[in-house]
Order: structure tokens, then C-alpha cells, then sequence
């Protein structure tokens, strides 16, 4: 048994050491937002916070994760009014919506370290894979986020 | 103004503005009205109890006594939009509170068992909305017909003096009104002597108003249910290996080898593939398989590759069957006529689809029923190939469709259902299963590779006088329909060829159809995503070798076709197109029709003296006749080029031993946002006969655009994608 604390709940997971967060969470405590597409850390669909740091969760063991604290898309606001998840609807990002949840937690954890991106922060720093290509909303979509966050 | 069109783009405001039928324009947004959000779909978009509803007026509408409206939709959503879109042409006609609406999936099973009342429900070939605009319609307009004749009935007055809007129904001379909930029920018992005509796009007042899409609250929260998310009691998880080698089977596998392991895993052998069960979690399932050392029967096909392919389509060229896709004049003459003559030669890969979610289906078995939960881009043509190939009744198969996590045309083939179906017999449990990224990579059925061979003689004047293409590519059309139509031709290997709209007088496309082991299927914009970029690269070379500017010299080739004008200045014109730009820098433009819209792009591209490429901005123009929701058709014209740009760049499946190489995302590359243009859309909607798509056609011109606009930049002439593989340095 592992203990994972997730979203501020404690879950039993009775998985292997070894077992990547994202089937943890999407197999044994049932959050199904974090979504599997790539399994090696290429496409961040899989992006969660552990301990306010944006990680790809299929390439982080349980094991390592006790005592952290874990933080996935229906974490993140009790009521969908995050300024990121805002500026998402208001621009209206998502097509599929697969890789959306980790794009999502990515661009609040650098909104976190950098305030006011430039274009080429995003570039360096959200490097999420959107299959639909939504980028050109997804980048206005952070900008008016950092706004937001700032009003 | 310029002409009749327009759009505004900055960074952080971003108006839509085309023009209706009626000539009037649509008012662009700046921020999204979020009123619009209190529409709802459901988190979950299909409905396990397949539908029906105490409420119902029929098969697509349910209206409460609380005057809650349930519309279904007969269609998929993968993100294309027209689940937001063709509930909008519905309300167009039924006139109810649009606030009230909900909006669930149709079932396929009801379809079945109710003789098709929702007719086809396919989401592919940008057909959501252009082939069923004026079925939805009807039944928005049948619909509303029925309760005004209730509450005329009710009040006894003729149906006639009464008029509805906003779910409000008024007896004009009296004023008296009532409301859709009070009457729905008597409704639901009327049979009209006549259907109710539908508006004509002129008369809409709410339909082609841009509109945010209604999915969106559900996919910025982690709620929207995918098919991987579906969650069955009992179920157990599946991970699949497939024979590396297309067609293969498996001979043998060791299943000694995960005894012992967690999950209580079990190995399921499949006639191609081998897939293993465990319990609590897919991980598992994927550790277990990982240790499997199958032996495959793989055949001659084992030891092909790429190169061999292109050999040999290189040499069927002149050694294949040619069939005739289109002609006039007469070709041979005018290239023998003595005129200046050109010859090149395209080539394009295999490319899988890779949609962000891997291919995955939930199956469970109770007796006859088999439950399924899958995000398909067909729900009914999935259930009928599923019930083909058990060769059992299709109205026992409940197909349960998901939002897609992308689909662009992979997801419609039931194979992995039929896998799933298979294992849930196996191990007589409800069963997951879900393909590995590398799975979905290298069993996608791809897009076909080609070889392109064009011909052309200029006049005195630099014109085009003759144009021969002659293609060599896998046929989609027999994979997927097992037949070609009675002229032998495959429709699909000539799109982008044959429907070039230029003016020239000797043309000849030809069609050389020659398969490998590998299928090939539909993927986005079949046949144009490849040969749009051929055919746009040749007349971009012919330009270049004329010295006449390739925009004019395609302005020239559509002289009297105002449509493609149209489309061809509204990208031009809005690219600075003309205006100077240093060595390094470049524009190129490209123009096709697909789905019977018109795209038009224009790219400027950055090349480094060591040959890396930067697409800096695009510019696009797309004209779809009509339009329902501009949002949606903006939003599919982004991501169509971006689509497009990551296979221009990067895509190839190459095969070595027979098995595609390329697995992931580390080797097939994808844009991301440091890659991606800026891109600027302009919409057009010049009307007439037929309706055009959105989710397809601004993928073809973007490759053509981005290798003419590197032509421009460095005089580097490109004709095999992806663009990486061309060594484009040159010394400043």
C-alpha cells in the first residue's frame, strides 16, 4: 500500500512501487482528467503538480511519492474558475481536449515562476504537444491568464 | 473593406468576420460571451439507458415540462465542433430558449432499432454539417410545427395566427401565449399533413453567428469522458503487441514468462497480435507484455523497406496500370509542340494519424449484449462492422460513443473493438484495452506514400499550355472499401490533381494504384494532403522558370472564376504579398478546393544559413459556401494548418524489416508552440449549390506554401516531404 495524497485526499493505492503516478491516478484513485499520450514524457497530456512543480506523471513512480503533494486538473479550482481555466474558455482553446488538461497544469505552474511571459518564455517553457494544433489560442490563452492572474 | 470580406487579427483580439449568404456580415467577438456556456452537453456525451426519454417529441427532441430542451446529435465530436454546430442549425428552426438546451450523443443501437431515424452518423470527410444541414433543419422546423399546432389545438384557433420564439408560443390576435413544456407532450402525439419548409441560410437570425463551442467547460476541467475514461465494474485491463509486420500472424509465444507477476496477468492470443490481461491497472497489463517474446510468421513482407517501395513506385511510373482521372485537349501534342517543357518528379511517406488519444475500446459481455464504449468517429458503422465480423445482430451491440481524442480519420476502422471483443471472450470479464502510443503509431492505417510525375509545356507567353500528372499510391479506396467504383479509377489517389481549378488547355491525371503490405486509409484530407503540395510545387516551378510571380500566375490560370479569386486575394492580399524581404525570407502561396470549400494560404518562412526553417506566419483564406458557426470553421482552419505544417516538416512512417520504425513522438515529431506560426484566418462564404467542410481543407495547401515560400527564401526547389530530410543551407 502507497499513500497518495492527491487533491488534498489521502488514497490507499495498492499498486507497485514502480507503477507511474498517471495509472495511480487514473486506475486505482479514479481521476480520469490526466490523460495517457505518450507514456515517455514527450507530450505532457499527462501533467500534473507534485509539490507545486509541473511533472509528467507517467514517467514518476508512486514510490517516490509519499508524503507529496499532488496536485491533478480537478484539483485545481473546486469550480472551474482558475484564471488559466478561464482564459481557456474565453479563447476557447480545447478541440479534442485530450492533451488540454496538461496544458492546462503546465501553464499554471510557469505562469507560477514567470508572471509576465514574452512569447519566446512560452516557447521555451510550454512544449505540450497539441495534436489539433490550438497553439495559436493556447499562446493567447496564457497571455490573457497572466493578466488575468495580475487584475 | 476588401471585397466582401474581412478580418482583424491582433495578438490578443481576434475579430471573425465573413459574409452571410445574404451578403450581410457577421459581427466578429473579441471575448467570447460566456452566457453561451449555460448550453450544456454532457460531461459524459453518451447515454447508457440509449435514450429514450419520457419527454420525447421524437427521436432528437425532448422537451420537459420545465421547458429543459434535450437535443441529440447524431454525429461525433473530436474537437471539430459541429456538435456545438448542428444542435445551433436545430434551434435555427425550433426557436426554443437556447439556454435551456441540453445536448447529448444519439445512440447508434436506437438508430438500428428505429429504421435509421438518425440516418448516417459519421463525422469524416468534413461532411458533419454539409451533409446533414437540411436533415437537422427539418427536424428543428417539424418540430416547432408540432407545438404550434398543439397549443393552436389547445386554444382552438388555426395554427396559422400562431408564431413561437425563445420557447414561447403566441396566438398573435390575442396575445395569449404558453410555453414549449406545457404543450411538448400533446405534441409529441401530432402527425402533420405537411412538413414545414426550412429557412434558407438568408433567413437565419441565429445560426452563422460564431458561437464558443459547448464541450469546452467539460475539457478545461478533467470531466469531459473520453473513451479511455469510460469505467466498467469488474473490468480488467488489456495491453496489445501486434505483429511488427502488417498482415503477419503470430506463430508462438511463450506465456510461461509472466507467471508470477502483479495483476494476475493472463496472455490472450490473437491470429496477428498478442495481448495480455491484469488486474487494477493497464500498467500492469503493459509490464507483463513488455516480458512476452512472440514469434511472428511475417512473410515476404518481413524483410521490405522504404527505399525498396520507392523503387518500385518510382519504376511503375512507366510500368503500372494507368487509369485516367481527368482529361482534356490532348496532352502528348501539346508537349511535343515545341514549346519550353518541364519535368519533376514528388514524393511523400507513409504517415500514421496520431491522434493524442491512443486507440483504446471498454468492452463488456452479458449473453448476447455486448456493451462498448469507444470514442469513434462513426458510432453506427462501427457497430455494423463489429456485428460483421462476430456475425452476430447488430441491434445486440450497444455502442456507447465518447468524446474522440482526436480521430482525423483513424478512428472508424473497429479494429480495436473488434480486439477488445475478442479478449473480453477470452477472459470472460469486461475488459479495457488500450494501445500503447507505440502501438498507435505503427498499426495506424497510414496515409498512403506517392510517387508524382508532372509534365507541363509553356507558351510564348509563360503560360501553362499542358499539364500531365501522373500519380503512383497506395489506394485507399480498396482498403477501406474493399472496391474500386465501375471506372476503375480511386477517387481518393487523384483529389488534389484532378481538382486543380487552372485553366489550362491539354490536361491528363493519370492514377497508378500499387499497394504494399502496410494499409492505408483515410487521413485528414485524403489525397490532397499530399498531392495539393505536389501539384502547388510544380506550377510554383514552372512560375519560377518563367520568371512571372507564382500569385499572378495563378491569378491568370483562374482568371473567371470569381470563387477562387476570391480566396486566392483574400490570402495575398492580407500576407503583404510583394513586399520586399531579405535574403533568408520568404513567401509562398498555395490554393486547392477540398470538400467543395476553397483554401488559399500564403507562408512566410525564416531559413537559416545551416538550412533550419522557421515558419514565421501564415496566412489563410477558406471559403465554405455557407456557415453555420464562424468559430469552429476558424478554429479548424489553425488547426488544419498546423496539422498539415507537422507532417510538412517532419512526418514520415519509414518501414524497415517491414514494420514502421517511427513509434513515439521522440522520432515522430509533432509542432509544438515554439514551432508554431502565427496564423491568421480569413472566411469567405460565397454560397450557391453545394456546402463546403471546415474540419479538412486548410490541412493541403499549408505544405506547398512552406516548400514554395523555401524556394523563395533560398532558391531551393522541394519535392520530398518531410521538409528535414532536404538539406536547404547555403552560404550568405
Amino acid at each position: 500500500m502507497i499513500t497518495l495524497t492527491v487533491n488534498g485526499k489521502q488514497h490507499q493505492v495498492d499498486l507497485e512501487p514502480d507503477t507511474p503516478l498517471l495509472w495511480a491516478l487514473r486506475d486505482a484513485v479514479g481521476l480520469t482528467g490526466t490523460k495517457f499520450g505518450c507514456g515517455i514524457a514527450q507530450c505532457g497530456a499527462c501533467t500534473v503538480h507534485i509539490n507545486g512543480q509541473a511533472m509528467r506523471s507517467c514517467s514518476v513512480p508512486i514510490g517516490r511519492l509519499e508524503g507529496a503533494s499532488i496536485t491533478t486538473i480537478e484539483g485545481l479550482s473546486p469550480d472551474s474558475k482558475h484564471p488559466v481555466q478561464q482564459a481557456w474558455l474565453a479563447e476557447d482553446v480545447p478541440q479534442c481536449g485530450w492533451c488540454q488538461s496538461g496544458q492546462i497544469m503546465a501553464t499554471v505552474a510557469f505562469l507560477k515562476q514567470n508572471p509576465k511571459p514574452t512569447d519566446a518564455d512560452i516557447d521555451a517553457n510550454i512544449t505540450n504537444i497539441c495534436r489539433c494544433g490550438t497553439y495559436e489560442r493556447l499562446r493567447r490563452a496564457i497571455h490573457r491568464a497572466a493578466d488575468l492572474m495580475k487584475a | 473593406m476588401d471585397g466582401n470580406q474581412t478580418s482583424v487579427l491582433t495578438r490578443r483580439n481576434f475579430l471573425v468576420t465573413g459574409v452571410t449568404a445574404a451578403g450581410g456580415f457577421i459581427i466578429g467577438i473579441s471575448a467570447l460571451p460566456h452566457l453561451a456556456h449555460a448550453v450544456t452537453v454532457a460531461a459524459q456525451p453518451w447515454n447508457d439507458g440509449e435514450g429514450h426519454n419520457p419527454h420525447e417529441i421524437d427521436a432528437w427532441i425532448a422537451i420537459d415540462p420545465d421547458d429543459s430542451v434535450l437535443i441529440r446529435y447524431q454525429r461525433s465530436e473530436m474537437g471539430q465542433g459541429s456538435m456545438t454546430a448542428l444542435p445551433m442549425l436545430i434551434n435555427e428552426e425550433l426557436q426554443a430558449d437556447w439556454s435551456k438546451v441540453k445536448i447529448e450523443f444519439a445512440s447508434a443501437n436506437r438508430n438500428l432499432r428505429e429504421k435509421k431515424v438518425y440516418g448516417n452518423m459519421y463525422s469524416n470527410g468534413s461532411r458533419s454539417i454539409k451533409e446533414s444541414q437540411k436533415l437537422v433543419q427539418q427536424v428543428g422546423a417539424s418540430a416547432r410545427a408540432r407545438l404550434i399546432q398543439a397549443a393552436a389545438t389547445k386554444w382552438g384557433v388555426p395554427a396559422s395566427e400562431c408564431s413561437s420564439a425563445n420557447s414561447v408560443i403566441t396566438h398573435t390576435p390575442s396575445g395569449r401565449t404558453i410555453r414549449y413544456g406545457e404543450v411538448a407532450a400533446d405534441a409529441a402525439k401530432i402527425k402533420l399533413d405537411k412538413e414545414p419548409a426550412i429557412k434558407p441560410p438568408s433567413q437565419w437570425t441565429f445560426a452563422g453567428k460564431p458561437m464558443p463551442r459547448l464541450d469546452v467547460v467539460h475539457k478545461i476541467n478533467g470531466a469531459a469522458k473520453f473513451g479511455m475514461d469510460a469505467q466498467v465494474p469488474g473490468m480488467v485491463f488489456a495491453a496489445i503487441l501486434q505483429c511488427p509486420v502488417p498482415g503477419g500472424k503470430l506463430k508462438s509465444v511463450d506465456e510461461s514468462v509472466v507467471a508470477g507477476m502483479p495483476g494476475n496477468p493472463k496472455v490472450v492470443k490473437l491470429d496477428n497480435a498478442v495481448a495480455v490481461v491484469a488486474d487494477g491497472t493497464w500498467w500492469r497489463a503493459r509490464q507483463a507484455l513488455a516480458k512476452l517474446q512472440p514469434e511472428w510468421d511475417v512473410g515476404a513482407a518481413g524483410s521490405t523497406d522504404s527505399a525498396q517501395f520507392f523503387r518500385e513506385y518510382h519504376a511503375a511510373l512507366d510500368t503500372g496500370k494507368v487509369v485516367t482521372g481527368r482529361k482534356q485537349g490532348d496532352v502528348g501534342k501539346a508537349l511535343a509542340g515545341g514549346g519550353k517543357t518541364f519535368e519533376a518528379v514528388y514524393e511523400t511517406p507513409y504517415l500514421s494519424h496520431s491522434p493524442m488519444e491512443p486507440m483504446n475500446a471498454t468492452v463488456k459481455i452479458d449473453g448476447e449484449r455486448i456493451d462498448v464504449w469507444v470514442g469513434t468517429q462513426d458510432a453506427l458503422d462501427e457497430t455494423e462492422k463489429v456485428a460483421e465480423h462476430f456475425k452476430i445482430e447488430a441491434e445486440n451491440i450497444y455502442l456507447h460513443n465518447a468524446y474522440c481524442g482526436g480521430g482525423f480519420g483513424r478512428r472508424d476502422g473497429a479494429d480495436e473493438v473488434i480486439q477488445a471483443v475478442t479478449i473480453a471472450k477470452a477472459v470472460q470479464k469486461p475488459v479495457k484495452l488500450i494501445w500503447s502510443r507505440e502501438e498507435d503509431t505503427r498499426h495506424d492505417w497510414m496515409r498512403p506514400m506517392a510517387v508524382v510525375r508532372f509534365k507541363a509545356a509553356t507558351g510564348t507567353d509563360g503560360m501553362p499550355t499542358a499539364l500531365q500528372a501522373r500519380t503512383v499510391t497506395g489506394s485507399v479506396v480498396l482498403n477501406a472499401l474493399h472496391k474500386l467504383p465501375p471506372n476503375g479509377l480511386d477517387f481518393v489517389s487523384i483529389q488534389g490533381l484532378a481538382t486543380n481549378g487552372y485553366a489550362i488547355p491539354n490536361m491528363l491525371i493519370e492514377s497508378v494504384l500499387k499497394d504494399t503490405h502496410m494499409p492505408v486509409w483515410w487521413w485528414r484530407a485524403p489525397g490532397q494532403n499530399q498531392n495539393v503540395f505536389a501539384i502547388e510545387g510544380f506550377i510554383d516551378e514552372i512560375a519560377a522558370a518563367n520568371k512571372i510571380d507564382p500569385y499572378e500566375m495563378r491569378r491568370k490560370l483562374l482568371a473567371g472564376k470569381p470563387d477562387w479569386l476570391a480566396v486566392l486575394d483574400a490570402a495575398a492580399k492580407n500576407s503583404d504579398w510583394g513586399k520586399p524581404l531579405p535574403k533568408g525570407k520568404g513567401r509562398g502561396i498555395a490554393i486547392c478546393t477540398d470538400t467543395d470549400s476553397l483554401c488559399a494560404q500564403v507562408a512566410e518562412v525564416t531559413v537559416s544559413p545551416k538550412g533550419e526553417v522557421k515558419v514565421d506566419r501564415v496566412t489563410a483564406a477558406l471559403d465554405t459556401r455557407y456557415q453555420v458557426n464562424p468559430l469552429t470553421i476558424a478554429e479548424q482552419v489553425e488547426g488544419g494548418i498546423i496539422f498539415g505544417l507537422s507532417a510538412a516538416l517532419y512526418g514520415k512512417i519509414e518501414i524497415k524489416n517491414g514494420a514502421a520504425v517511427q513509434g513515439n513522438f521522440d522520432t515522430y515529431r509533432m509542432v509544438r508552440l515554439a514551432q508554431a506560426p502565427k496564423i491568421d484566418v480569413h472566411l469567405l462564404a460565397s454560397g450557391g449549390e453545394k456546402w463546403g467542410g471546415a474540419g479538412e481543407p486548410a490541412t493541403p495547401p499549408i505544405a506547398g506554401a512552406v516548400a514554395n515560400a523555401i524556394f523563395a527564401a533560398t532558391g531551393k526547389r522541394i519535392r520530398k516531404l518531410p521538409i528535414m530530410d532536404n538539406d536547404l543551407s547555403f552560404t550568405v
